[in-house]
C-alpha cells in the first residue's frame, strides 16, 4: 500500500509571498494515496528535514513529495533525508514551487492552482516510482597511458608520484614523442633535450611505471574501474632486457642507408639501429625491412658483435593482456602532408622544408649536426622564407588542409627565425603571415622581439607561389599592407605545416568507444568544465589528442588528465547512478535500434534462453544495457519500436501518469 | 493568463541540464511567464516520446513544447540531434491529425538563457491562444472529467 | 646633397623606431588628414621600415598631415607616426634649394609675441 508524505515549503516568504501553501497542503491532504500533508517554514534546514523523519516513522511513509525549490537545488538534500528517515533515496520527488510558481507568477490564486496541479503530478510520478539501489563496482588501481611524448610522461608521472601503477604504450621504439626532435622551445629558447631527458630517464627508473616501447593497444573491453586491453608487442628481433644499448650493432651494420624516421627521412640509419642518442629505452631495434638476415637469411653480423647476446631473429609479435581502472589518451599531434600544395614546390625543390624538418637541421644531434645548410648543395641560405598557416584555416571544401587554427605555428615561426639570426645575424628572414597569434604568457613579447630587436620582417600577405627554376627559389607574394605583389629570391623555403591528430588515433577511438569530431581529434566530455574527460566514463585526454597545443598547455592537460585519473583510482569501489535504461528481454527484438543512438555504446545483445509456454526452450537475442557505462540519456527508450527499453527515475509510465495530472 | 475567458493548457518538456536550468533561471531572475505553462523534467529533450506529446494532446492539452540543449551543447553529447529528428517527424504526423502545427514547439534554450525561456513561453501561450482549444484528439471521458471538476 | 635617404637617418632624426610596428592600423584609424594622404599613416610607417623612402619624399601627405599627434597617443605600442612623417617633411624640405632662412636674418624677424622656440625649429627645419 503506498503511503506517501506531501511537504510544503514556505521558503521564508520566497513561495509564500505567491502561493498560499495552506491551500496547497488542504488540496493535496485530499489526494489518493497522501496520509500526511503538512508546511514547513524552509524544508532544507535541519528542522524541516527532522520533520520529514518523524512523519516517516509516525505515518509509514513509503514516498515523500517535497513541494519547493528547484531539484537541481535540494534533491540531494531531500533524497539523504528520506534514506536517514530508512526510505529508499529514490522514492522521492520534488514539485518546483519556486522558480517555475512563486518567483515567476505574481497573482496568488494562479500561482496557488499551479503549484497546486504541480504538487500533484509530482505525487502521480511518485506513485510509480520503484525502489533503486546505485551498483557498486570495484576499482583496478592502474593506469593505462597510450602515447609516449610529453603528455603521457607527464600523466604518467603524476599518477605514479601518487602511489598507483602505470603502464605507457608507445607505438614507436623511444618514448619522448615530437619534443625529443625538437631544438629549442618557445618562449625562453630552452633546449628541448634538456629539459626533456631528465623527464624520460626518471620515468624509465620509476618503479611504478612499465613502459611498453614498440607496443600498440590491440583491442580494449570493459569499462570504467575495469578495462581489459590487449598489448600488441612488436618483434623488435632484440631481447629488451639483454642490450645494453651500446650502440656496437649499428656501428657494425652493413646496411648504413636507410631513411632515418626520426631525423624525417634528412639523414640515414642502419637497419638495427637505436632511434636516438637519449632513447629511452636505450635498446636497439631491427627494421626488418632492410635487415638482410630477415629479408635473405645473409647476415647475422649484429648477432656476431653483440656481446650481451641480445639479437633474435625469431622474435615475434607478443600480445600481452593487463587489467586498467582508468585509460588516458596521448596521442598528440602530427604535421600534415604538404605535398598536395603544389604552389609551394615542396615535392619538387629540396630547398623548401617543413618547420619540423628545419627543426632537425638546427638541432645539434641532427643530420647536419646543427649547422643551417640548404639540402640542395650545402651552402648556407642568406634569405629565408617562412610561410604561415600551410594548411591551416581552409574551408571544409578544401581537401588538403584544415579548419581549424594549428595554434603553435606563429611561435614556433617566431622561435625558428630568432634562432637563425641568433646563429647568423646576417640572414635575410621573411616571414608571410594572415595573423600572428600569440596568445600566451610571453608569447607575444617573444615574437615582437622577433620583429624588433632581431630584424625579422613580417609582412602581412600570404605567398602564392614559390617557384623553383634551376635551383633558384622565386618567392611570389602580396604585401597587403603596401597593396602590391612583391618577389624575392630565396636560398630556403619553411613551410608552417598545419597539425592534425595522431594517424593511430581513429582506430584507436573506436577501440576505445571515445567520440572524435569531424577533424579528428577527441572529444571532450564538456568543452569547458570538463576539457580532460571524454564522454566515455573512464577514459582521459591527455596533451594534444584533443586540439593542436603547445608543451605548456600540454603539460597542464596531462597533470589535469593525472588528476582526474588519481580521483578515479583512490576509490575502492565504485557507485554508478541506478537511473539508467533497462531492457524487457520479454519485448524486446534484438534488433540493435537502441545501440545505434547510444551516445555511450553502454547496450550490448547477448544470446539468452527463453522457456516458453510449449516447455519448449528458445534462444532469442536481447538487449542487455550495462548500467556501468550508461549515464540514462533515455535516447534508447524513445528508439525503441518495441517499447522495451524504459528509464529507471524516468519510467514511461512516470512521466505519462505526470502529462495527465497536468492535463486533467 | 486567458484570453476570451479561455484558458490553454500547455505542457513544456525540459531536458535537466539546460532548459530546467535555464527555466531556473527565468524564476531566479523573476522573468514573468503565463502560469498556464507546466513543466516536466526530462532527463534529455530526447527522452521526449511522441507518444507522450499525443497523450498531453489527448489528455486536453493544447500546446506542447519542447525544450533542449542549443545543438551541440547537449549534455549526452548527441541528444538533441535524435530530438530535431523525430520531431521533425512528428510535426508532418501532426499535420496529418489535424493538429496545427503550431500547437508544438520545439526550440533550444540553454541554461543562461532564463529570459529566453519566459519569453518563449509567453510568444508560444499567445500562438496557442490565437488557435483556441485543442479539439482534435480531445478524449470525451478526459473532457468530461474536467467539466466536473 | 645625398639623394638617398637611409631608414636609419629617419630612425635617428625622428628618434622612434618603425619596427615596433604591428599593423594594427590604429594611426590611420585615428588620422583626420587620411583621405588627403597617398600614403596613410601605417603604410608610411611600413614604408619607412622597408627603406622604401624615396616616394614619401616626393609625396603631398607630408604637407597634409597636421601634426595633431593623433596618431602617436594613439599609437599601442608606442611607434609614433607623426615624427616619422615630420622626420620625412623635414629632409623634404632641406633638399630643396637653399636656405630659405639664414641666420644673420633671424633677429630682424624677431617679433616679441613669437615664441623663441618657433624660431630655433623654423631655422632647423629650414636650413641644410
Amino acid at each position: 500500500m503506498k503511503r506517501i508524505g506531501v511537504f510544503v515549503c514556505s521558503c521564508g516568504s520566497n513561495i509564500e509571498g505567491a502561493v498560499d501553501v495552506c491551500k496547497v497542503v488542504e488540496a493535496m491532504s485530499k489526494e489518493p494515496y497522501v496520509v500526511y500533508a503538512a508546511n514547513c517554514k524552509y524544508m532544507c534546514s535541519s528542522s524541516g528535514q527532522e520533520l520529514i523523519g518523524k512523519a516517516a516513522a509516525e505515518y509509514e511513509l513509503t514516498g515523500i513529495a517535497v513541494c519547493s525549490c528547484s531539484p537541481r537545488m535540494h534533491e540531494a538534500t531531500f533524497r539523504k533525508a528520506a534514506a536517514s528517515a530508512g526510505l529508499n533515496p529514490y522514492k522521492v520527488e520534488i514539485a518546483n514551487i519556486r522558480e517555475q510558481c512563486s518567483w515567476v507568477h505574481k497573482d496568488t490564486a494562479e500561482a496557488t492552482g499551479k503549484a497546486i496541479t504541480l504538487a500533484k503530478a509530482a505525487v502521480s510520478k511518485l506513485c510509480r516510482d520503484e525502489e533503486l539501489y546505485p551498483q557498486s563496482f570495484p576499482v583496478t588501481k592502474r593506469a593505462l597511458v597510450i602515447g609516449g611524448g610529453i603528455a603521457g610522461i607527464q600523466t604518467a608521472e603524476d599518477i605514479s608520484n601518487a602511489g598507483y601503477k602505470v603502464d605507457i604504450v608507445e607505438k614507436k621504439p623511444s618514448i619522448g614523442g615530437k619534443m625529443a626532435m625538437l631544438d629549442k622551445t618557445f618562449p625562453t629558447l630552452d633546449c628541448s633535450a634538456c629539459i626533456l631527458t631528465p623527464k624520460t630517464v626518471d620515468i624509465s627508473h620509476n618503479e611504478n611505471v612499465r613502459i611498453f616501447s614498440y607496443s600498440e593497444v590491440e583491442s580494449v573491453s570493459g569499462y570504467v574501474g575495469n578495462f581489459t586491453v590487449k598489448i600488441r608487442r612488436k618483434a623488435r628481433y632484440v631481447k629488451e632486457d639483454l642490450c645494453t644499448g651500446c650502440g656496437l650493432c649499428a656501428e657494425k651494420c652493413p646496411t648504413k642507408n636507410v631513411p632515418n624516421e626520426f631525423d624525417l627521412g634528412l639523414g640515414s640509419r642502419s637497419a638495427i639501429y637505436i632511434p636516438f642518442a637519449q632513447a629511452v629505452p636505450k635498446v636497439a631495434v631491427i627494421d626488418p625491412d632492410s635487415c638482410r638476415m630477415l629479408k635473405d637469411g645473409k647476415c647475422g653480423l649484429c648477432s656476431r658483435v653483440c656481446g650481451a647476446k641480445a639479437i633474435d631473429y625469431s622474435q615475434k609479435d607478443e600480445i600481452t593482456e593487463e587489467k586498467y581502472g582508468a585509460i588516458a589518451v596521448a596521442t598528440g599531434i602530427d604535421p600534415i602532408d604538404v605535398t598536395p600544395f603544389d604552389e609551394y614546390s615542396y615535392k619538387n625543390s629540396k630547398d623548401v622544408i617543413t618547420a619540423l624538418e628545419l627543426e632537425r637541421i638546427l638541432n645539434a644531434a641532427g643530420p647536419t649536426n646543427g649547422r643551417l645548410v640548404r639540402l640542395s648543395d650545402g651552402i648556407r641560405p642568406k634569405t629565408v622564407v617562412f610561410i604561415s598557416c600551410v594548411g591551416s584555416r581552409c574551408t571544409e571544401e578544401d581537401e588538403r588542409g584544415k579548419t581549424y587554427c594549428s595554434k603553435i605555428c606563429c611561435m614556433y615561426t617566431a622561435k625558428q627565425a630568432i634562432l637563425i639570426k641568433e646563429k647568423y645575424p646576417d640572414t635575410d628572414i621573411y616571414v608571410f603571415y594572415i595573423d600572428v597569434r600569440a596568445p600566451g604568457k610571453n608569447f607575444d613579447e617573444f615574437y615582437r622581439r622577433a620583429a624588433e630587436k632581431y630584424g625579422v620582417k613580417y609582412i602581412k600577405g600570404m605567398v602564392g607561389k614559390v617557384c623553383d627554376e634551376n635551383g633558384v627559389l622565386t618567392v611570389k607574394a602580396a604585401d597587403l599592407i603596401n597593396n602590391e605583389q612583391m618577389m624575392i629570391g630565396a636560398d630556403l623555403v619553411v613551410l608552417a605545416a598545419a597539425v592534425e591528430p595522431d594517424k593511430t588515433a581513429k582506430a584507436l577511438a573506436s577501440k576505445l568507444n571515445a567520440s572524435i569530431d569531424g577533424n579528428g581529434f577527441f572529444n571532450e566530455a564538456h568543452p569547458k568544465l570538463r576539457p580532460v574527460e571524454s564522454p566515455t566514463a573512464g577514459v582521459y585526454l591527455s596533451g594534444a589528442c584533443s586540439g593542436p597545443k603547445d608543451i605548456p598547455e600540454t603539460v597542464a592537460q596531462a597533470s589535469a588528465a593525472a588528476a582526474k585519473i588519481i580521483g578515479l583510482l583512490s576509490k575502492n569501489t565504485l557507485e554508478s547512478d541506478p537511473c539508467t535504461a533497462h531492457a524487457d528481454e520479454l519485448k524486446c527484438s534484438g534488433c540493435s535500434l537502441c545501440a545505434n543512438v547510444c551516445p555511450y555504446n553502454a547496450i550490448t545483445y547477448i544470446e539468452k534462453e527463453f522457456r516458453m509456454p510449449d516447455k519448449t526452450v528458445k534462444i532469442r537475442r536481447v538487449a542487455s544495457v550495462n548500467a556501468a557505462v550508461c549515464r540514462g540519456c533515455g535516447a534508447c527508450t524513445v528508439a525503441c519500436n518495441n517499447g522495451a527499453m524504459d528509464l529507471h527515475g524516468f519510467s514511461r509510465e512516470q512521466i505519462l501518469a505526470e502529462v495527465d495530472s497536468i492535463c486533467s | 493568463m486567458q484570453l476570451n475567458g479561455y484558458k490553454p493548457k500547455i505542457v513544456a518538456f525540459c531536458c535537466n541540464w539546460c532548459s530546467y536550468a535555464g527555466a531556473d533561471l527565468a524564476g531566479s531572475s523573476r522573468f514573468t511567464y503565463p502560469d498556464n505553462v507546466k513543466i516536466i523534467r526530462v532527463p534529455c529533450s530526447c527522452r521526449v516520446d511522441p507518444v507522450f506529446i499525443l497523450r498531453a494532446f489527448g489528455g486536453g492539452a493544447d500546446g506542447v513544447m519542447i525544450c533542449g540543449c542549443h545543438p551541440g551543447d547537449c549534455h549526452y553529447t548527441s541528444g538533441n540531434y535524435h530530438t530535431r529528428r523525430r520531431m521533425k517527424l512528428l510535426f508532418s504526423m501532426l499535420d496529418y491529425l489535424g493538429i496545427e502545427k503550431e500547437r508544438m514547439k520545439l526550440i533550444w534554450i540553454s541554461a543562461s538563457e532564463g529570459e529566453k525561456f519566459a519569453s518563449a513561453a509567453t510568444d508560444f501561450m499567445n500562438t496557442v491562444a490565437r488557435l483556441g482549444e485543442n479539439r482534435r484528439l480531445g478524449d470525451l471521458r478526459c473532457k468530461s472529467k474536467t467539466e466536473q471538476n | 646633397m645625398k639623394n638617398i635617404v637611409s631608414r636609419e637617418e629617419i630612425i635617428e632624426m625622428s628618434g622612434t623606431d618603425p619596427a615596433k610596428c604591428m599593423k594594427c592600423g590604429k594611426c590611420s584609424a585615428s588620422c583626420p588628414a587620411y583621405d588627403e594622404m597617398e600614403y596613410p599613416p601605417h603604410r608610411f610607417v611600413y614604408m619607412i621600415d622597408q627603406g622604401n623612402i624615396g616616394p614619401l619624399l616626393e609625396c603631398v601627405g607630408i604637407y597634409r598631415c597636421l601634426s595633431c599627434y593623433a596618431c602617436v597617443d594613439r599609437c599601442p605600442r608606442g611607434v609614433e607616426p607623426a615624427k616619422l612623417i615630420e622626420a620625412v617633411r623635414v629632409i623634404a624640405e632641406r633638399k630643396k634649394e637653399g636656405n630659405r632662412i639664414k641666420a644673420g636674418e633671424l633677429f630682424e624677424k624677431a617679433d616679441a609675441d613669437m615664441p623663441s622656440q618657433a624660431f630655433s625649429a623654423a631655422f632647423r627645419k629650414y636650413t641644410k
